[in-house]
């Protein structure tokens, strides 16, 4: 196997791993973080389309390359916003769960 | 017989190890600290896959000012705890969501086995737009960025400046007009403020010449950018500076800057070259220099502003 594919197959399973952590943890930064591991496998199965279109002297294809590097910083932009919104949800309402019927019983008001 | 393709396999199985332990991690602590880690550890991989532009731009945003950002947002929670552990999902639910992303993951992989053969590619086209506008820059994905698809650059830097005005806008009414809260509250450690002092003035130069050598080498307006972001939220870290105030005018000034020379230039180049966004060959590399060295202004300024958040009470003292 050659490096580009191992690097999809790596990819492909950080989509997967990413996934199953978006879905499943409760807290609202954890889901950020899943959510930033799918995006970063996307990038690299992109990564790998880059190496592969190799051609005119390169040793990849660079439009893909730099896609990439304007997603990173648009991720993290997006990321940032995120945050900001969960930590006014959190400052508006003491319970951070997203969950409608965790969120139904009344806190005790341990928020910060 | 060479050690590399035992490296790569490697270097796969610790990426997808530590991105399994971002997951799995009961504290959120443990989790950030993870993604950092995996963050460096994909640098590695971009490197593998010659995109040592991509791979500086990883490391230095998606593991570093990210990492910074949620450790930051982890501490002003305050509670880790806020989730009771009655809202952890079952046994059924997790199985199932296991099956769903491993079917995901499957079918990437299938994708990634039969992608087509020879592979499609920009690059001739991209290779043919960056010798007739580019001249000059000897690091292709520069080029593309800033003279192939530059539009789409401009866009971005717009990005980043309406993901500023996202987060200022959470504001509460109260505190609108004020500086975001401190990095942090207590006083800072010595070695913090050691080291703070230690790597600004490296940190700025090497920023300043990421930026500069991008033209021809890897490196670039981003790169370059996120270091010098990095720098000025070390030193707040370190409480030798503190955030500024949102309505500060030149604050706003240098948010702007980047995507306002950049729209500049283009609409000139309509005038100038022909077409928005060209530039007459004969002074493209001066002109492509003289965008980035805004943008970089610009990334420098947005990227640590996104991470202090809104601006908050009490906090101008």
């Amino acid at each position: 196997m050659n490096p580009s594919v191992i690097a999809g197959l790596t990819g492909a399973t950080l989509v997967g791993l990413g996934l199953y952590g978006f879905i499943l943890h409760p807290h609202p930064l954890r889901k950020l973080l899943a959510f930033n591991l799918i995006g970063s496998g996307v990038f690299l199965v992109f990564g790998i389309v880059a190496r592969r279109g190799a051609a005119a002297g390169f040793r990849f294809d660079p439009v893909p390359q730099a896609m990439v590097i304007t997603g990173i910083v648009v991720a993290f932009a997006a990321s940032a916003v995120a945050v900001a919104l969960i930590l006014r949800l959190s400052a508006a309402n003491s319970d951070l769960s997203l969950d409608p019927d965790a969120r139904a019983e009344p806190s005790d008001g341990e928020g910060p | 017989m060479s050690v590399l393709p035992y490296l790569d396999v490697g270097l796969a199985l610790l990426v997808v190890a530590v991105a399994a332990w971002t997951v799995a991690a009961r504290a959120l602590f443990a989790s950030v600290v993870s993604y950092v880690a995996y963050g460096l550890l994909l640098a590695f991989v971009w490197i593998r896959l010659y995109a040592p532009d991509v791979a500086l731009t990883e490391a230095a945003v998606g593991g570093g000012v990210t990492g910074v950002l949620l450790i930051t947002a982890g501490k002003r929670l305050g509670a880790l705890h806020d989730i009771g552990p009655d809202v952890r999902p079952g046994v059924g639910l997790k199985l199932l969501t296991g099956v769903l992303a491993a079917l995901v993951a499957g079918a990437l992989a299938s994708v990634i086995l039969l992608l087509p053969d020879p592979p499609p590619s920009l690059a001739p086209e991209a290779s043919a737009a960056i010798d007739s506008a580019g001249a000059g820059l000897g690091n292709p994905i520069t080029a593309v960025l800033m003279s192939y698809r530059s539009f789409d650059t401009m866009l971005e830097k717009i990005v980043l400046v309406l993901a500023v005005a996202g987060v200022w806008s959470m504001t509460a009414d109260e505190a609108w007009g004020r500086a975001p809260s401190p990095f942090r509250r207590s006083r800072p450690y010595a070695p913090t403020i050691f080291l703070a002092q230690m790597l600004a003035p490296i940190g700025t130069l090497i920023g300043i010449h990421v930026f500069w050598t991008g033209a021809n080498a890897p490196g670039g307006a981003f790169q370059g950018g996120a270091l010098l972001a990095a720098i000025w939220i070390i030193t707040m870290m370190a409480r030798l500076a503190e955030p500024p105030r949102v309505d500060a005018r030149w604050l706003r000034m240098a948010l702007v800057a980047g995507p306002a020379v950049f729209l500049v230039n283009g609409l000139t180049g309509e005038f100038v070259a022909g077409s928005f966004f060209a530039y007459p060959p004969s002074v493209a590399k001066p002109i492509i220099l003289f965008i980035e060295a805004f943008m970089v202004l610009s990334i420098a300024v947005a990227l640590p502003m996104l991470v202090a958040g809104p601006s908050s009470e009490g906090s101008d003292q």
